[in-house]
């Protein structure tokens, strides 16, 4: 079981307010994904969750029982650090035998977790190195193998990807969503990167400012953002916001429509603009494209498209995909 | 890029730093000299340099006239002893000032060093009164209370500095994977830290070994270390320059031996930190 609740929860390093006042409820067994701009209170978060921070005021209960003032190590829950935090002067065997070590189990059964570990993470080749002799992937994967032996009651992984490479950034995302399904364990991780959070997250929370801005499914997010934060947040290139007397015609403050959901025509459309710099990734082009009154927006249009910088071109943005927002910023429905 | 440097700026700096390397240790090495020299010629004008009939008699007459293994053990109990209880009370300080720092640390830390700013005398008379009241007049366990508290503020820097070093992160991996704060210590920190606990050590036995203002001060014939050794050489019966010299190099040479093979790690302490 891993089921973690946030009550009330609030952080305040003297008179500076990290956290204002968190609820959330995780599921057991669900891949959360915290994700928001740096110094969202994301990390923060997650090490209240760990114990390594001491909460203001409020209440961390997981499984139903309230591990407020519990120390890390009696919370059952196991973190994978984005600087793998593993112990240089030992042996990468030493360093996943560690907790179980700590916890004063027999030599045997240490012996047979730390191998079962090291199979699972292809690591059995290094377990005489030590840290210093790996690579970035093989460390990062070491420091889950120190994770996974305690069983943990979740995993807690503070933007464990960020010091990898981009090709090894992918493959160990894949590795880690692997994972998580064979342990199902409940999981929580941060990142900046809403790729990351898009990807493998069963929820993703979104925060900003210590406070959370939405929380929901990757694709409900990315459907439905409640608000310009969220909307401006995810999806890769930005949502393209346009306010002023476009958006007054249709009743808003702020409308907002994605790049793949405008229409793209050299003939005729909603607006006429001048093409930019198109950006060409093989299987898309993205065009950055000049509109007078609105400013630059944003297109998506596929890999074969050409046109050259500074035609003409027409924009359309789907009705049913165009999301609009009020003064203050929400979503109107 | 590298820098290019020519072949000739390159033996301009040996040179030089051959001549500094020389001139800081001549003054050892004219000791040592002496001490194989007669009284005699230790006073000659112009000055003998290799060249005088070399004797051991001062080494027969220093070994005749005191106990040299005596004062080299008490030297040997009172530099360890200092250092390791210094070590075992700034371990835990330098842990709390590097990884549980609060807004006043940095005062406590200038604090703890102006204490080495003012002259050892000034406190002369209360700590000798507080000795004699306490029995603890020329006694081992006197003179490494004394110099566990002369040197702790130099431990505890150096310490600090080492620990500051060593990433949080992984102390807090230690904490989640369920190590206790000793634990943490024991097996994390520590390990981590050897070189520059190393270099402490050292360096604080060498400083232990080599004071002289309170081993003389708090001292007379029990306790003495090889800086009494040398002091009851001078002055009363007049100058003895060799037989001072004599005992000054039976005085230094442990030192100077332990100083030699623990040179690399004394400098990879040192330097700590500075160079990754």
């Amino acid at each position: 079981m891993g089921e973690i609740r946030l009550e009330k929860v609030h952080k305040a390093f003297g008179s500076t307010v990290v956290i204002p006042e968190i609820d959330l409820e995780i599921a057991d067994n669900e891949f959360v994904v915290f994700v928001g701009p740096s110094g969202c209170g994301k990390s923060t978060l997650l090490r209240l969750i760990a114990g390594l921070e001491d909460t203001t005021s409020g209440r961390i209960l997981i499984d139903g029982e309230d591990m407020t003032a519990r120390s890390p190590a009696k919370r059952g829950l196991s973190m994978v650090f984005q600087s793998y935090a593993l112990y240089p002067h030992m042996s990468v065997y030493k360093n996943i035998a560690f907790p179980l070590k700590m916890a004063g189990a027999d030599k045997a059964a240490i012996d047979e977790k730390v191998r079962n570990a090291a199979r699972i993470l292809n690591l059995t080749d290094y377990l005489d190195r030590r840290p210093g002799q790996l690579s970035g992937g093989q460390r990062q994967r070491v420091a889950i193998g120190r994770a996974i032996v305690r069983e943990p009651k979740a995993f807690l992984f503070d933007e464990p990807l960020s010091n990898l490479d981009a090709a090894l950034r992918g493959s160990m995302r894949l590795e880690i969503s692997e994972l998580h399904h064979q342990l199902n364990t409940t999981m929580i991780y941060v990142t900046h990167d809403q790729v990351e959070a898009m990807t493998m997250a069963d929820k993703i929370v979104v925060l900003n400012a210590g406070r959370i801005e939405q929380v929901g499914s990757p694709l409900e997010l990315y459907r439905s953002p409640r608000n310009l934060f969220v909307a401006g947040f995810i999806g890769s290139p930005r949502m393209n916001l346009v306010q002023g007397i476009e958006a007054e015609k249709m009743g808003a403050a702020t409308i907002g429509v994605r790049p793949e959901h405008l229409q793209l025509s050299t003939e005729s459309g909603h607006w006429k603009g001048r093409v930019g710099v198109a950006e060409h990734l093989g299987s898309d082009t993205f065009l950055h494209v000049d509109i007078d009154g609105i400013g630059q927006l944003t297109a998506r249009a596929d890999g074969e498209f050409a046109l050259r910088h500074g035609e003409t071109v027409y924009l359309t943005p789907s009705p049913e995909r165009l999301h609009r927002f009020d003064d203050a910023g929400n979503a109107l429905s | 890029m590298a820098r290019a440097v020519s072949t000739r700026t390159r033996l301009t700096f040996t040179v030089i730093g051959w001549l500094v390397g020389f001139v800081i240790f001549f003054p050892i090495l004219w000791t040592v000299l002496t001490s194989f020299k007669s009284e005699g010629a230790a006073i000659a004008t112009p000055p003998q340099f290799l060249f005088f009939e070399w004797t051991a008699e001062n080494y027969v007459e220093v070994n005749s006239r005191s106990d040299y293994l005596k004062h080299f053990m008490n030297s040997v109990v009172i530099s360890l002893g200092s250092t390791l209880l210094g070590l075992l009370i700034a371990i835990p300080a330098a842990w709390a000032m590097a990884f549980a720092p609060t807004k006043r640390t940095k005062d406590v830390l200038l604090w703890m060093l102006s204490t080495k700013m003012l002259p050892a005398v000034g406190v002369l008379v209360p700590i000798y009164l507080l000795f004699r009241d306490a029995g603890l007049l020329d006694t081992r366990i006197g003179l490494v209370l004394v110099l566990t508290m002369a040197n702790l503020p130099i431990i505890v820097w150096m310490l600090y500095t080492y620990f500051r070093e060593i990433p949080g992160d992984i102390l807090e991996a230690a904490r989640m994977d369920g190590a206790s704060l000793a634990k943490e210590i024991i097996y994390v920190l520590t390990p981590m830290a050897v070189p520059g606990i190393a270099s402490t050590l050292l360096l604080n036995i060498i400083l232990a070994w080599n004071e002289a203002f309170w081993t003389l001060n708090l001292t007379a014939a029990k306790a003495a270390p090889l800086t009494a050794f040398i002091a009851s050489y001078s002055s009363p019966e007049g100058l003895f320059w060799a037989k001072l010299s004599a005992a000054s190099t039976l005085a230094i040479a442990p030192i100077l031996i332990m100083g030699w093979f623990s040179q690399r790690q004394l400098v990879r302490g040192l330097t700590f930190g500075a160079v990754k």
